[in-house]
């Protein structure tokens, strides 16, 4: 009964998403104020209703209903009820769902806080993501419903896939989808601008919070995947080029590239064109990564099950909106006109040089992970793209992005001297270099690549003190702190993010320069020493888990003579799906990592092996959460705040505090 | 407006290859052990485990070799092309029980039915790698000689038994 309510609750919510796609729309065009008032009420009705069967769906799994297919394919009996519940986006069809949920959770968020829009502009965003959400909803009501019965019932279910058995699996899907369907807001934006024809600087300050939130949740998602990726499969790596790992980080370059170019758009009224070409790739870029997933055209380690009907679903879905999208753009963008005229060296230059390298980038990701399925489509024999290509592509387009990055939030807008800037920031880049020569040979070791990775990590620190030095000396503040605090939230967001980078880019640098690993068949009472720490290996105990037998492996780890740390890498076996799961025991730190993973049982009771010591790995994924909330400061910035009381006329009677033009 | 249609043209180009992708398959990977001669083993067998089967007792006949397991989802879902296969009685279709237990493997056997004259078990995967074997199932096709001469990674379908297993059996039998 329960999942029949959560079936008909998502065919009466396709018919809500069929209202809200046309009405609002046609409301808009015609200037029906009745029509456009559908949209919010319609809105929030297709919410309750995906809830609904959100929930439904959640209760079939606590209640281990295996009558219900997916359920039955996806759980078993003996799986802890949290797994159970995150089960319900353990594969294909639940994943949908929790993506339509979503949309609706961003849906009712637009109609709470989207009370200043004009009301056309509110109808159309609206409208777009009913369309959107339509698309969906009509996917898995056809071929990839989560309700289908499983008459007779199955006796147990088949479990979840124990790589998902993890509390990092279940945080991360919600994120990034959250951060994929996130775009679709900005994307609304674009398109109900394009189609009312008013892409003005209001257009880009109304879409820069949502954009920013969107980027923050997909960076935290991106994170939260490769941090499980590091942990989970056991051999240490956290980042693999995977053609799924690529499909979440595409829009993530094509976000940034949108905050940036929304941020000329906002201050230069420049950029119109290129911002809305960019909201529709980011929210493309998210569409196209789910059907990268989905329809196995790609081999990839996040395989599910694949459909060749599903597939065909989603390309004919993926070609109606973004066909649809760019044919609109085609047909409207070139009325749009240009915005204010830049110097060569300016601002706006730079953040163009930044946006063009982001979707070069972008690019060359799109080709690394599509080349093989080109070259077999062609007939041209079977090939794999590895991360040799990405590292060599990755590298040199970066490098000048990031030096960009250094000299752009100090360069001014419209026109800058080049010698001015050489002049402020010689010391930054003096400074910078001495360093990242030099403090390799501390280290112990010295590559071209340590280097310039300290470099351009260096780079961003120095630039940004002498920006904030500059900002603050503009001030005419009493103390050094009220000077720090009158500086907008914007900013500070934009200093944290940057720095989030360089954070980020320091750990990638001492991981790929500095780690030690040791691959080698350890005896019971054997030692072995990497990285200073020694590891006593103390042989192995057999323990159960709820729905899994494991071995599990003994190390003490010392340092100098003194205790470290005991550490306990599993072996588990996953009875029910018959598969085997190394569980890594990481001992973390803020300068390094130790990690252990069992390898095979030998003869004799040795076991090969794994141990590496990681420096700095943690810096990886702390930087992303630091760029993360960077975004969240800049959101909270008081000129959106203010946007949002609908007081348009007492925001522009506030005087703008110093420092106003940030990014 | 040209350049602005240059988004939309690029898109169209991708979406045609998207299209021509959903239509093949990328695990299909050309195996270089076609046109070579099939790896030799000896195994037990599952239902007489003091005998053994060898590649030398099919020489002389074309035949199929499976790969087969009962914890593999795919292995079930071929099962019914494969007992009718049998019930032709065409070719043979020797069974190689991969990384299986053998209790397991009989009362899968027991359940759905024996499509296979004879069963090898390779408990240990060993066969598994000198054949190359991706993941279960796999079948190949082994010609007189004992020359492998083609290999299906994945379920068996009608349509490919039609079309290109069944076709090249029927040649190679004629030689």
């Amino acid at each position: 009964m329960i999942p029949e309510i959560g079936h008909f609750a998502l065919i009466l919510a396709l018919c809500v998403a069929v209202v809200q796609g046309s009405l609002p729309i046609y409301g808009a065009a015609v200037g029906s104020s009745a029509l456009m008032s559908v949209a919010k009420p319609a809105a929030r009705g297709q919410f309750i209703l995906v809830l609904l069967a959100f929930c439904c769906l959640g209760y079939a799994f606590a209640a281990k209903d295996f009558s219900v297919l997916y359920v039955a394919a996806t759980s078993n009996s003996q799986l802890p009820l949290h797994y159970r519940l995150a089960a319900i986006w353990g594969a294909h069809e639940g994943s949908l769902l929790l993506w339509t949920f979503i949309l609706t959770i961003w849906m009712v968020a637009v109609t709470l806080f989207s009370t200043h829009l004009p009301e056309a502009m509110r109808a159309r965003i609206l409208g777009v993501m009913g369309l959107v959400s339509l698309g969906f909803l009509l996917f898995m009501l056809t071929v990839s419903n989560p309700f289908e019965r499983l008459i007779p019932a199955a006796a147990d279910g088949r479990d979840l896939n124990p790589l998902l058995q993890d509390p990092g699996m279940v945080m991360h899907p919600p994120m990034l989808y959250m951060g994929y369907v996130g775009f679709s807001v900005a994307f609304a934006f674009a398109i109900a601008a394009l189609l009312g024809g008013n892409l003005d600087a209001a257009w880009a300050r109304w879409s820069r919070p949502w954009t920013t939130a969107a980027w923050c949740f997909l960076t935290v998602g991106i994170a939260l995947g490769s941090g499980w990726a590091y942990y989970e499969l056991g051999w240490g790596g956290w980042w693999f080029w995977d053609p799924v790992e690529n499909a979440s980080f595409m829009p993530w370059l094509a976000g940034t590239a949108l905050i940036h170019s929304l941020a000329v758009t906002d201050k230069r009224g420049g950029f119109k064109v290129w911002t809305v070409l960019l909201a529709i790739l980011a929210f493309s870029l998210s569409l196209v990564g789910t059907f990268l997933v989905r329809s196995g055209v790609l081999t990839s380690v996040h395989a599910f099950a694949t459909d060749p009907k599903r597939g065909l679903f989603i390309l004919i879905f993926l070609a109606i909106v973004i066909g649809g999208s760019l044919l609109l753009y085609a047909w409207r963008a070139p009325r749009v006109g240009l915005g204010g005229s830049f110097d060569m060296v300016s601002r706006e230059a730079m953040l163009l040089g930044n946006n063009v390298l982001l979707i070069a980038a972008l690019g060359s990701v799109l080709l690394g992970t599509l080349y093989p399925l080109f070259l077999d489509a062609l007939g041209l024999g079977k090939i794999s793209v590895g991360p040799p290509y990405f590292d060599t592509v990755f590298v040199p387009l970066m490098t000048p992005a990031i030096f960009l990055m250094g000299i752009g939030p100090l360069a001014l807008w419209k026109k800058a001297s080049l010698p001015d800037l050489a002049m402020r920031l010689r010391w930054a880049f003096g400074a910078s270099l001495v360093t990242a020569l030099l403090l390799p040979f501390v280290l112990g070791k010295w590559t071209p690549l340590i280097s310039l990775g300290l470099l351009l990590a260096l780079w961003i620190v120095t630039t940004t003190i002498v920006n904030i030095r500059e900002r603050v000396s503009h001030l005419v503040g009493n103390s050094l702190t009220s000077c720090l605090a009158a500086l907008p939230r914007a900013y500070w967001g934009m200093v944290l993010a940057h720095c989030g980078i360089a954070i980020f880019i320091v750990g990638v640098t001492m991981v790929k320069g500095f780690e030690v690993e040791q691959d080698l068949r350890m005896n019971v009472g054997e030692t072995s020493t990497i990285g200073g720490y020694t590891f006593r290996f103390d042989g192995v105990r057999e323990i159960k888990g709820p729905n899994y037998m494991a071995a599990r492996g003994m190390f003490h780890v010392t340092k100098w003579g003194h205790d470290v740390t005991d550490m306990y890498p599993e072996k588990r076996h996953y009875s029910v799906q018959n598969q085997t799961m190394t569980e890594a025991a990481i001992d973390s730190g803020l300068l390094r990592d130790l990690y252990v993973s069992l390898g095979e049982p030998l003869a004799g009771g040795a076991w090969s092996v794994r141990l590496y010591h990681k420096p700095f790995i943690d810096w990886i994924w702390g930087g992303c959460l630091i760029m993360a909330l960077g975004g969240v400061l800049a959101m909270s910035d008081r000129r959106y705040r203010l946007a949002w009381r609908r007081e348009e006329s007492l925001a522009q009677a506030t005087p703008h505090p110093l420092g106003q033009e940030v990014l | 407006m040209k350049r602005f249609l240059l988004p939309l043209a690029i898109f169209v180009v991708v979406v045609g290859f998207l299209g021509i992708g959903l239509t093949l398959n990328p695990r299909e990977v050309p195996s270089p052990l076609v046109g070579k001669p099939a790896p030799e083993f000896a195994l037990p067998q599952l239902y007489e485990p003091q005998n053994t089967l060898s590649l030398k007792d099919m020489s002389g006949k074309v035949w199929l070799l499976n790969f087969w397991a009962s914890w593999c989802g795919g292995c079930k879902e071929e099962h019914p092309v494969l007992m009718q296969l049998a019930k032709a009685g065409e070719v043979p279709i020797y069974g190689m029980d991969y990384k299986d237990q053998r209790e397991e493997a009989l009362a899968w056997l027991r359940r759905w039915g024996n499509p296979y004259p004879v069963i090898a078990v390779d408990e240990a995967g060993r066969v598994g790698i000198n054949y190359g074997v991706y993941g279960v199932p796999e079948t190949y096709v082994i010609d007189k000689a004992g020359m492998i001469r083609y290999k299906q990674i994945g379920p068996l379908d009608e349509e490919i038994l039609q079309k290109k297993i069944l076709p090249l059996v029927r040649e190679l039998q004629k030689q």
